[in-house]
């Protein structure tokens, strides 16, 4: 398991989730430029600022060759939160904000208000006996979804964690509880 | 939707400071210094009145910013927006945490509205930073509640001496902790006066329990990489980069140089014309009494 996961490490909590790797026998290499992404079958990409990640990804070139990847289908995506607003095909309100564009999702930021409002709540997600404990930060939520996303959790309605393919998305932060179980279905779905 | 929501937990704002990791938060005075900085890539904008090298210069008694002021900087950009309140005046956050700013910083940079203490953060929701120059300063204020910790470095100076000096002193004091017996904890904590529990945790985790920025007299990129080999997981430019020749460049730099702080080749393309620098202070030039790394119980 050496090698073929990797973590976008352009900003953000990126050692989190290489820690939460870890902890599931899988040691991850940080992706910094698009020759790192060379024999990747996973990549997740972090929380963080999304303005801010996916300027550095497209500017470095690692944009376009992650969507390469991605379309062919040699690269699992998994993106919390910022990551998962880089994903999205649109972002409601910034046209113009750099992004991946592989999951068919209007995603809104900030979609609960500024960070007073972020807040911890639990979860139930599809297939998990128990519930997840999800952190929620300054957080976005899926608003549009196409036709081949299936919804895997809700909160109060809204999907907060979403699948289409080979590309997971989730608005909050597995990697900041020690709860591996996402993680794991992660690395089962990219078949690492 | 509110249920059995939780807010303004430890964790949530821990986990929120966690997100600035690897990024560059920077001092803005105005809402299109704000842009500028979104535009460059920051994570995080400082919204103040004076940047330190103005404070500096002025002189007076530097108070939190007009809400006007920030409030006009959040509505600018989509980035957190953090501000500033004097050491000690629970006030001040009070009206910041009214207006909805995302991070106060109890700052030794604004003059210290009480020379005994500072303000209890867990009765805030809002999450605070705090300035540290050693280990026993930095768990001082976690125990108080602070959810993220920065150097003090010596602001306004453009000078990195300082910086440096305070990660090179929280690393080492962290790896002396660790290097400790269990049963010597105890005289350590007294020693340094930090809450033992959490002298037990750094011991255990061989880091501090919260992000640890650089700040106070960064300049340039390498300056900023040269923070972030030192340990330090993101940093603050306060006058840097709009007390520089060209604001624009010098910010898209240092965001740069921070991402690929041990990338060589990119660090030398992106400190090349950069303009003129902020114009610095050697730290033996100031007065006892000009330094404000000083401030803070």
């Amino acid at each position: 398991m050496r090698g073929v996961v990797g973590v976008l490490a352009l900003q953000g909590d990126f050692r989190e989730h290489k820690e939460a790797l870890r902890r599931l026998g899988v040691e991850a290499k940080e992706v910094r430029k698009p020759e790192h992404l060379e024999g990747l079958k996973a990549l997740i990409v972090p929380g963080g600022e999304s303005t801010t990640i996916g300027k550095l990804a497209r500017e470095y070139g690692i944009e376009d060759e992650v969507r390469k990847r991605v379309e062919e289908g040699s690269l699992a995506l998994f993106g919390t939160c910022a990551g998962a607003i880089w994903l999205a095909r649109e972002i409601l309100g910034y046209p113009e904000q750099p992004r991946l564009g592989v999951l068919d999702v209007a995603v809104e930021r900030n979609a609960f208000g500024r960070q007073v409002e972020s807040f911890e709540e639990d979860l139930f997600i599809r297939g998990f006996s128990e519930p997840f404990h999800g952190v929620f930060i300054r957080a976005p939520l899926f608003r549009r979804l196409g036709e081949g996303v299936e919804v895997l959790a809700e909160l109060s309605g809204f999907p907060v964690l979403v699948r289409q393919g080979k590309v997971l998305a989730s608005s909050f932060h597995p990697e900041l509880t020690q709860d591996l179980r996402v993680h794991r279905y992660f690395l089962e779905l990219a078949g690492a | 939707m509110e249920g059995g929501m939780e807010k303004g937990t430890f964790q949530i704002k821990t986990g929120f400071a966690e997100m600035f990791k690897g990024g560059v938060i920077m001092d803005v005075t105005t809402p299109e210094q704000a842009v500028i900085a979104e535009e460059a890539g920051a994570v995080a904008v400082m919204a103040l009145e004076r940047v330190p090298a103005d404070i500096r210069a002025q002189g007076g008694v530097a108070r939190m910013s007009d809400p006007k002021i920030i409030k006009e900087i959040m509505a600018a950009v989509s980035i957190p927006v953090m501000a500033k309140v004097r050491i000690g005046h629970f006030v001040e956050a009070m009206i910041l945490e009214a207006i909805g700013v995302d991070f106060i910083d109890e700052s030794e940079v604004l003059t210290p509205a009480d020379e005994e203490h500072h303000i209890d953060k867990w009765k805030f929701k809002v999450p605070f930073v705090c300035g540290a120059r050693n280990l026993g300063e930095a768990l001082r204020r976690i125990a108080e509640g602070a959810a993220m910790i920065r150097t003090k470095g010596e602001a306004g100076t453009g000078n990195v001496v300082e910086a440096v000096r305070h990660a090179r002193t929280m690393w080492k004091e962290i790896r002396y902790v660790q290097s400790l017996r269990e049963d010597e904890l105890m005289a350590y904590a007294k020693e340094i006066g930090a809450p033992y529990e959490l002298v037990k945790w750094v011991h255990e985790h061989g880091r501090l329990p919260v992000v640890n920025f650089a700040a106070g007299g960064i300049a340039t990129p390498a300056d900023a990489a040269l923070m972030m080999h030192l340990g330090m997981d993101g940093v603050f430019v306060g006058s840097g980069i709009f007390k520089s020749g060209d604001p624009k460049k010098r910010a898209r730099a240092i965001v740069r140089a921070v991402t690929h702080y041990n990338d060589p080749e990119v660090l030398a393309e992106v400190s090349e014309d950069l303009g003129e620098p902020m114009v610095g202070i050697n730290l033996d030039q100031l007065k006892e009494e000009e330094r404000l790394a000083k401030r803070g119980w």
